[in-house]
């Protein structure tokens, strides 16, 4: 009785924990949310963070965006060509990369380089006061820290997500027309045929936003919550790749099941 | 009862409580820090000095108890209040706090840059103004990961005093300090106090360096001022507890020995302790 006594304690405990850690998370964003406007004064700030979790990051995306297009090329070759459909490798290449592996992948990238550059940074500058000092200098680590990383995150996602996506079709393109034989004007026509700007495109690019969301705010809340210690940054450095990915992927699931669930 | 006697009182605390967990760190603290004197705060490690500093500073919310800056009880201000009042306090923290992206000159304009308008050339004067009162003119390129602990520490009183305040409170300013880091920091804190007006805090457990630039200590322990007054009529207390934590004594009212059980018990009964093994 009383070993079922203390797990259902244990089990009370975890619940609270992870409830309290989903509150504080959520007032953290509605906070950096309600500062935002404030930034149309300081442009500087977020053009800035722009350069660190996107500019930074575009090297990783571009390298695996060719590869990944260039797998996609060559498994897509080695399934149509028994069917005769090579000419649609195109439509095979395009259509996984702008409507998945773009934005699932780069999220994961993302999450991977420039999310747990975010906390480990934000973590130290809480185990070194600089945050604290902040206040005290009445300068909000909001509008300072928090908001400008956040809005470079969600601007940076979508448009690196374009540009994995762009890197993948030439590299399926090299692979595929260069290499394999399939015919040019069959590879770009049926791509251009097939490929709709709002149902594919678009709905891409609100996958990338809403995991461009997802992944900075993760990244910022686990270093702003982090225990100011060594071991406390790298556990939370940890919890944002492990949780990002898994947000992104399984939030890809309901996205996908919204978006083309009754196509 | 805390003196109120001479000058005119900054901030007052009254009654305070706070608690972390069941340790107490104010347990009906009374104080009271004079305009333009230097008010140390001392007390042995992990007494939660740096606590009151935040609480002070309105970083955090007592349990109870009001705490007073400049006649507003920082714990009932609004957001743009308790800012307004902020850049009238300066705060040296124990690491520096020093913002590591910056540059020596830009962490000291940083303040001035938020909260001021100034055009380039004046911003440039009075960083350099505040940069040659802690000796450091000189190193105002540097990153602050090419500073030792002394310099770091000097550049973030210059950055504390960059907008002039009414009052500096300084988080252990002499811990990890060599002698000759040290002797500045202390002609520094007692300088620009007289030499600005300024009201200083400073929270220290170093005994020697502190007594010789306060003009009035508080020493906490659990939470309680165990005593206060002017260095001198500390120096001449009766309180054995007093005596032992001012004089470093290694025994005494605070034990050497952590507490266990009997020593004799320990060795002996070897079989009930998880080490024996």
């Amino acid at each position: 009785m009383e070993k079922i006594l203390d797990r259902l304690q244990g089990l009370g405990v975890l619940a609270l924990n992870v409830f309290g850690r989903l509150g504080r998370g959520s007032l953290f964003l509605f906070h950096t949310l309600v500062i935002m406007p404030q930034l149309w004064r300081r442009p500087g700030l977020v053009v800035r963070q722009i350069y660190s979790v996107g500019v930074l990051t575009l090297l990783i995306i571009l390298v695996s965006g060719l590869f990944v297009g260039m797998v996609l090329g060559l498994q897509g070759y080695t399934t149509l060509v028994d069917f005769g459909a090579q000419e649609s490798l195109g439509v095979v290449v395009s259509l996984s990369l702008v409507r998945e592996l773009g934005p699932v992948v780069t999220a994961l990238l993302f999450a991977g380089r420039a999310g747990s550059a975010l906390t480990a940074e934000i973590g130290l500058m809480k185990a070194t006061e600089q945050l604290s000092g902040m206040e005290m200098m009445a300068v909000d680590p909001y509008r300072q820290v928090f908001a400008p990383r956040f809005l470079a995150g969600f601007i940076a996602m979508p448009i690196l997500a374009a540009i994995f996506s762009a890197v993948g079709v030439i590299g399926g393109y090299v692979v595929g027309v260069d290499m394999l034989g399939v015919d040019f004007g069959a590879f770009w026509s049926q791509m251009q045929a097939k490929v709709d700007f709002h149902e594919d495109v678009m709905n891409g690019v609100v996958k990338s936003l809403v995991f461009g969301l997802v992944c900075v705010w993760i990244a910022l809340y686990e270093g702003y919550d982090a225990t100011p210690t060594a071991d406390g940054v790298s556990r939370a450095t940890t919890r944002t790749v492990v949780h990002s990915s898994l947000a992104v992927l399984g939030l890809d699931f309901v996205l996908t099941a919204l978006m083309f669930g009754d196509l | 009862m805390p003196s109120n006697k001479g000058d005119e009182v900054l901030v007052k605390i009254r009654g305070l409580r706070f608690f972390r967990g069941s340790l107490p760190i104010a347990d009906g603290v009374d104080m009271d820090i004079r305009r333009g004197k230097v008010t140390a705060i001392m007390g042995p490690s992990g007494t939660g000095k740096t606590t009151l500093l935040k609480l002070i500073g309105g970083q955090l919310y007592p349990d109870a108890g009001e705490v007073l800056v400049d006649g507003k009880n920082i714990h009932t201000l609004s957001r743009k209040e308790l800012y307004a009042l902020r850049r009238r306090m300066g705060m040296l923290f124990q690491s520096g706090a020093l913002l590591t992206d910056l540059d020596v000159f830009e962490n000291v304009a940083f303040p001035i840059r938020e909260h001021m308008t100034l055009p380039e050339s004046m911003l440039r004067t009075l960083v350099l103004m505040k940069l040659e009162s802690v000796g450091l003119r000189g190193a105002r390129d540097l990153m602050p990961s090419e500073l030792s602990g002394g310099m770091a520490r000097r550049v973030a009183l210059a950055r504390a005093i960059a907008l002039d305040p009414m009052m500096v409170m300084y988080d252990e300013p002499f811990t990890g300090q060599d002698p000759i880091s040290m002797g500045v920091l202390v002609q520094l804190i007692r300088r620009l106090n007289d030499a600005l007006g300024l009201t200083s805090i400073v929270v220290s457990h170093d005994v020697k360096e502190t007594l010789s630039i306060a003009d009035y200590v508080y020493v906490l322990s659990r939470g309680k001022v165990m005593g206060q007054g002017s260095p001198e009529e500390l120096r001449k207390t009766d309180s054995e507890w007093l005596k032992q934590f001012l004089q470093g004594l290694p025994d005494g009212p605070v034990p050497f020995h952590y507490p266990g059980p009997d020593y004799f018990d320990d060795l002996i009964n070897q079989d009930v302790d998880s080490h024996a093994s």
